[in-house]
């Protein structure tokens, strides 16, 4: 016999008991927790994306609207070819490299995939060289390029996932991502039909998680001549040569394509930083009526329990228990239920963060051992305060109501 | 043992005041088996409640062999208690939730023995009442009169020289009755004071000395056989 054995037996007894008055507390910290570790994934998305796209400026028709960077050419407005050459002859500060890409819907067996058209880095060179310009030599002032590390780029065809962009790619080649050469089980070397013709496959594309993975990526002009789509694209990504430059090219870019759309990685994200700035201040809520609600269940618990058991604890007074001694039980008993509450808490937090991440925020949620602890110690150090006067009024209990008659 | 002096309790409800229990002088020696009778609201349990150490008069002094008790501190009072006093109550007090043994084992863990020893002590004395083969029961899980023999078993777990028991037969049927007083006669043959209130004639009977209490006062002492006075 001990102090927890007298406790855990006590609350052994009425287990439905004992979760209903943890309930507050457990939807309070399974609340916290799903919020807390979506916002977390949600902003180290927003971060990954600022840092590994943030020098990159999106040149859209007029018209397109846009919340995920990688699906901003899904667009069925179009931008006149033109743009491109528009663009690299204006030889801007800051610019590195230029993406336009054509998007079509197309099928590969009986399977929807995006086929885009994309331009190789060496027509570029070959454009720049017959148009007598020194191809994006130009830097900017106060360039910052250096002080984030050298970029340079990766001529294998699978950094097209990372670097946005291709060295080399023929008019009879594509480049596919990971879901189309899983279903269609393709590989380097092998052919994909696509809109009658024979495309060979010169490289599978890492899985990105994005749209990317169920592309196909072919020459442009390839493209435009099979879906007859004419010199047009849907967009043009211009890679910046670091992020200072993205805010410098936005007005001159405006300035050179008045009738485009010209927006930085900031701005299409800034959705998803206001959803993720809601769901902080959510969270606080959430923690409010976790302290405020879940506080004052565990108070009325135990206040009653002390009711309740009056003449027990007069009795165990009688016996010789000190009144820390009975203080302590009923912390104990709050404790207990603090850690049930959280620990179930976060349990279910994190289950529900984890299937319903994707679909909130579209990330992939992992446990946060730092939040999970946080949470569990919230949860004891509000049951533990919020027990406190009622177990030192079981404390200050007259022991004589042991006796039948008083 | 007790030596009670100028004593007063006085009650406050609702501006009301009501003197519970008063006495000029009460004297209980060692080794007495004190029978305290009275109608109720006589001041019985209150008189039990003084010497339990469990609350305090508004005037004089309870001496407990020889020591002021309310000027000792609530932590000094309670380890006494503990220590040297057990309790009997009319409906057992047992704690539902622990089991027979359990509920033996609460006054050694409150007295700091390890959890071995409180077990073999606890169900040595569970089986010198006959209840070896009920350790495991829970009170609702016990007839009254068993129940009481594990209120008695732990009553004895700490061997208080003193027992306070407060109407330890009111519940019990003719034959538990009778056990449980021959047990309180073989405690004060072992030498241990009894103080009990009773409103059992035939349990009044069987001690050597009967307090009468009316309206909070002591009335009279006419049955004066003290055994070791």
């Amino acid at each position: 016999m001990n102090l927890r054995t007298l406790v855990w037996r006590e609350l052994s007894e009425r287990p439905s008991a004992m979760l209903t008055s943890t309930l507050a507390i457990l939807l309070g910290v399974t609340a916290l927790v799903a919020i807390r570790h979506v916002t977390v994934f949600s902003e180290r998305e927003v971060g990954t994306q600022l840092q590994s796209l943030g020098a990159n400026v999106l040149v859209l028709p007029k018209g397109a609207t846009l919340q995920d960077y990688y699906s901003a050419d899904l667009t069925a407005q179009t931008l006149p070819e033109s743009h491109v050459s528009s663009i690299l002859l204006a030889n801007l500060a800051g610019v590195e490299r230029l993406s336009p890409k054509l998007c079509v819907a197309a099928k590969v067996g009986d399977r929807p995939v995006t086929l885009t058209g994309i331009l190789p880095q060496s027509e570029f060179q070959a454009k720049a060289a017959w148009q007598s310009v020194s191809l994006f030599s130009n830097k900017h002032e106060g360039c910052t390029k250096a002080a984030c590390g050298p970029k340079t780029y990766d001529g294998a065809p699978e950094s097209l996932a990372t670097q946005r962009t291709i060295d080399q790619l023929k008019g009879n080649e594509a480049v596919i991502g990971a879901d189309v050469a899983e279903f269609a089980d393709l590989q380097a070397g092998r052919s994909i039909d696509l809109f009658g013709e024979s495309l060979q496959v010169l490289a599978v594309l890492p899985r990105t998680g994005t749209v990317d993975d169920s592309r196909v990526f072919a020459h442009l002009h390839t493209v435009q001549r099979m879906t007859h789509a004419g010199e047009v694209v849907n967009a043009i990504e211009v890679m910046g040569c670091c992020e200072d430059a993205a805010g410098g090219l936005v007005p001159k870019l405006i300035e050179l394509l008045p009738d485009a759309k010209v927006v930085t990685i900031s701005q299409v994200v800034s959705t998803q930083v206001g959803i993720n700035r809601l769901m902080g201040q959510m969270s606080l809520f959430v923690l409010s009526i976790l302290v405020v609600v879940g506080g004052a269940s565990v108070a009325s618990t135990i206040s009653s329990n002390v009711r309740e058991r009056r003449r027990e604890v007069g009795t165990l007074m009688a016996l010789g228990a000190t009144p820390g001694l009975v203080t302590r039980m009923f912390l104990l008993k709050a404790l207990i239920l603090g850690l049930v509450g959280g620990v179930g808490g976060c349990a279910l937090g994190l289950v529900a963060a984890m299937l319903l991440g994707s679909q909130w925020a579209g990330v992939t949620v992992t446990p946060l051992p730092d939040l999970l602890l946080i949470a569990i110690a919230a949860a004891l150090g509000i049951t533990t305060i919020a027990a406190y006067w009622p177990a030192r009024s079981a404390a200050r209990l007259d022991p004589c109501c042991c006796f039948s008659d008083i | 043992m007790f030596h009670l002096q100028g004593i007063t309790k006085v009650y406050r409800k609702r501006r009301q005041e009501v003197t519970a229990f008063r006495a000029d002088q009460l004297d209980i020696a060692g080794g007495e088996y004190v029978a305290v009778v009275g109608p109720s609201g006589s001041g019985k349990t209150t008189l039990l409640s003084l010497l339990g150490g469990m609350l305090s008069p508004d005037t004089g002094e309870v001496l407990f062999d020889g020591q002021s008790l309310y000027d000792l501190s609530l932590v000094e009072r309670t380890r006494l208690r503990r220590e040297r006093i057990g309790f009997v109550f009319q409906t057992f007090n047992l704690v539902p939730y622990l089991t027979a043994l359990e509920n033996v084992q609460v006054p050694l863990y409150l007295g700091g023995i390890a959890a071995s020893e409180q077990r073999n002590r606890a169900s040595a004395l569970l089986e010198q009442l006959g209840l070896g083969n009920r350790l495991d029961h829970k009170p609702g899980e016990l007839s009254t009169g068993q129940q009481q023999r594990v209120a008695l078993a732990r009553t004895l777990a700490n061997n208080p020289r003193l027992i306070l028991a407060d109407e330890p037969t009111g519940n019990l049927d003719p034959e538990s009755r009778e056990a449980i007083l021959s047990l309180f006669d073989g405690f004060v043959r072992d030498g241990r004071t009894i103080v009990m209130v009773t409103h059992d004639p035939a349990a009044a009977a069987r001690a050597t000395r009967k307090v009468l209490l009316r309206d909070g006062a002591i009335e009279v002492e006419p049955d004066v056989s003290r055994s070791a006075a």
